[in-house]
């Protein structure tokens, strides 16, 4: 049966420092630390229970590459649950547990909230340094990319392969409405002659359709298995194949779409028929480079589809779930169904004129713009002019951003991402994670996704584990928090 | 299925009907969308970064996950 889609998105920005000495690990760590000082006090991430080698087909690494975990690096807590810290040369904000997709929308805006304070922070800390800038993007035109991983809560009980072999349709096709756009190709994965403007941003970097990888021959299906809560029930689907969405429809449907397609292989409802492209990184790739949406690719069973056939196939598929088991997973106050209406509404505009989502969708809104600027100033494919409005559109200052420039539909405001800055999810663990350090910031020595650590000044420290992600909410812990005068009062009353 | 069919070949004749109909405020829409962007270029002229060669020459970045 299917279990809720608690959910979250882990992004790596990219930052650029005009003028500097180019080093981007040291830039990063300005950020995060100007952050941690000046508007959050520091906590320690505890990387005990860290395991990203553990591979979800149920081995262990053997003769590969290990993710490096880098201890030293600026890394810190915030009160809003989410994590704050330096990544592969990137700053990275991996969102609280959220316990819907408008939730994970909203604490996914509140990451460049805190990207840009953090530029503010720095500038106020170091104000002879030269100003690091934060770009929400994946890719520098070059041939390097950096992430915007997902992660959904899976029952342990399905096996992994069943949803792998789900969700690579979804995945290959899903960028028609998730992708963010790029002028031109970087990659041999492409004719990089003839590709003038792509759907997706991360579509050409994949190689694999399978595997542990994620910063070389990344995989479509990413099979890293860190549960982050307990292993016997709960996986936690790592996604690394989306792009980092501005768009906030874009990430609505990006989570939405995918979480609840997940449901539906817990709950081994499927499509009428397999929808698993034949040659899926090849099927990815073309679907990128293919604006007109009209160009079919094959299936594993010979026959023939096109990205958005795919996409109406796994629509009518959800609908019928829906109808038949509701879509509590998605949490409660109808979201599920926004989402699905979302879904339909942009699948037709796409089969219609995919330029009418302009407002909606990333990808749309820079193509718009780029093929305006090629028609004002008359730029031929391959003017830097361009190539540097694809990079600023992603520009996070609101002086520079091209994004928030183009009117594009909201569907969270600016007070309530304000808000959520600071504030956890109510309705997940990331409640208690969050209120604890806004508590009692010296007290919490360290934190993990799955437990807390309480230094009471006394012998040995306390460990809290938190190993339901739906547990530690505001409905189970504020009436305990609100009671407990000291966090040595917590400790003793959750014991008791 | 087949509900989902039936809207689909319902929504263009729908579209048609509108246009017929609304046809000088359709173009009036039009208008008024192509002039919003002939403003937004211009903002994008003002805040396009000056030197755009250097700028994308300089903006690399070490590969992530």
């Amino acid at each position: 049966m299917a279990i809720p889609k608690v959910c979250g998105i882990e992004t790596e920005y990219g930052i650029h420092v005009p003028g500097g000495d180019g080093n981007p690990i040291a830039a990063s760590s300005v950020l995060v630390n100007a952050y941690a000082t000046e508007a959050e006090r520091r906590t320690d991430w505890d990387f005990e229970d860290e395991t990203p080698a553990n591979d979800a087909r149920g081995f262990t690494r053997v003769g590969s590459l290990a993710p490096v975990v880098e201890t030293h690096l600026a890394n810190t807590v915030l009160t809003n649950g989410a994590r704050y810290y330096v990544d592969h040369a990137h700053p990275e904000y991996s969102s609280p547990e959220c316990a819907d997709p408008l939730s994970c929308v909203l604490y996914d805006k509140a990451g460049e909230e805190v990207l840009r304070r953090s530029m503010r922070a720095a500038a106020h800390v170091y104000p002879n340094a030269p100003g690091a800038v934060v770009y929400k993007n994946n890719s520098d035109g070059k041939g390097n990319s950096y992430g915007c991983h997902e992660n959904y809560l899976m029952d342990r009980a399905v096996p992994f392969a069943k949803v792998a072999a789900a969700i690579v349709p979804h995945f290959v096709t899903r960028q028609i409405f998730t992708g963010a756009g790029k002028v031109g190709a970087e990659t041999a994965a492409l004719d990089r002659s003839a590709v003038t403007f792509q759907i997706s941003q991360r579509a050409e970097f994949f190689e694999e359709v399978i595997g542990l990888e994620t910063t070389l021959k990344r995989p479509i299906v990413n099979t890293r298995d860190e549960p982050h809560a307990d292993p016997r029930r709960f996986r936690r689907l790592h996604v690394i194949v989306g792009d980092a969405n501005l768009a906030e429809v874009a990430t609505f449907l990006k989570v939405g779409t995918t979480a609840i397609v997940l449901a539906m292989v817990e709950d081994d409802v499927s499509p009428p028929r397999d929808l698993t492209p034949a040659d899926p990184v090849r099927s990815l790739h073309q679907v990128s480079t293919d604006l007109t949406l009209a160009r079919p690719f094959m299936l594993s069973d010979g026959s023939t589809a096109t990205a958005l056939a795919v996409q109406w196939e796994l629509y009518t598929a959800a609908r019928k779930y829906a109808d038949h088991y509701g879509l509590e997973v998605l949490g409660n106050d109808g979201v599920g169904e926004q989402v699905l209406q979302r879904w339909e509404a942009v699948l037709h505009g796409l089969e219609q004129d995919p330029s009418t989502l302009f407002r909606q969708l990333d990808w749309v809104a820079k193509h718009r713009i780029v093929e305006a600027y090629r028609e004002r100033h008359g730029c031929e494919w391959g003017d830097s002019r361009l190539a540097a409005l694809d990079l600023q559109y992603h520009d996070l200052r609101p002086s520079r951003s091209l994004h928030a420039r183009l009117g594009m539909e909201r569907l969270v405001d600016d007070e309530a991402i304000a808000s959520a800055v600071t504030t956890p999810p109510a309705d997940t663990r990331a409640w208690f994670r969050g209120q604890c350090l806004a508590r009692w910031p010296e007290a919490v020595v360290t934190a993990n996704w799955d437990s807390l650590v309480f230094d009471l000044g006394t012998d040995p420290l306390r460990r809290v584990p938190m190993m339901d992600p739906l547990r530690g909410t505001a409905a189970h812990t504020a009436a305990l928090l609100e009671a407990s005068s000291s966090p040595a009062q917590l400790l003793e009353r959750l014991s008791a | 299925m087949a509900e989902r069919e039936l809207k689909r070949k319902s929504a263009p004749a729908r579209t048609e009907t509108e246009v017929i109909e609304e046809a000088p405020a359709a173009s009036e829409r039009g208008e008024k969308i192509k002039a919003e962007l002939d403003d937004l270029m211009d903002e994008i002229d003002e805040v396009l970064e000056d030197n755009a060669e250097e700028f994308v020459r300089n903006y690399v970045q070490k590969g992530g996950q």
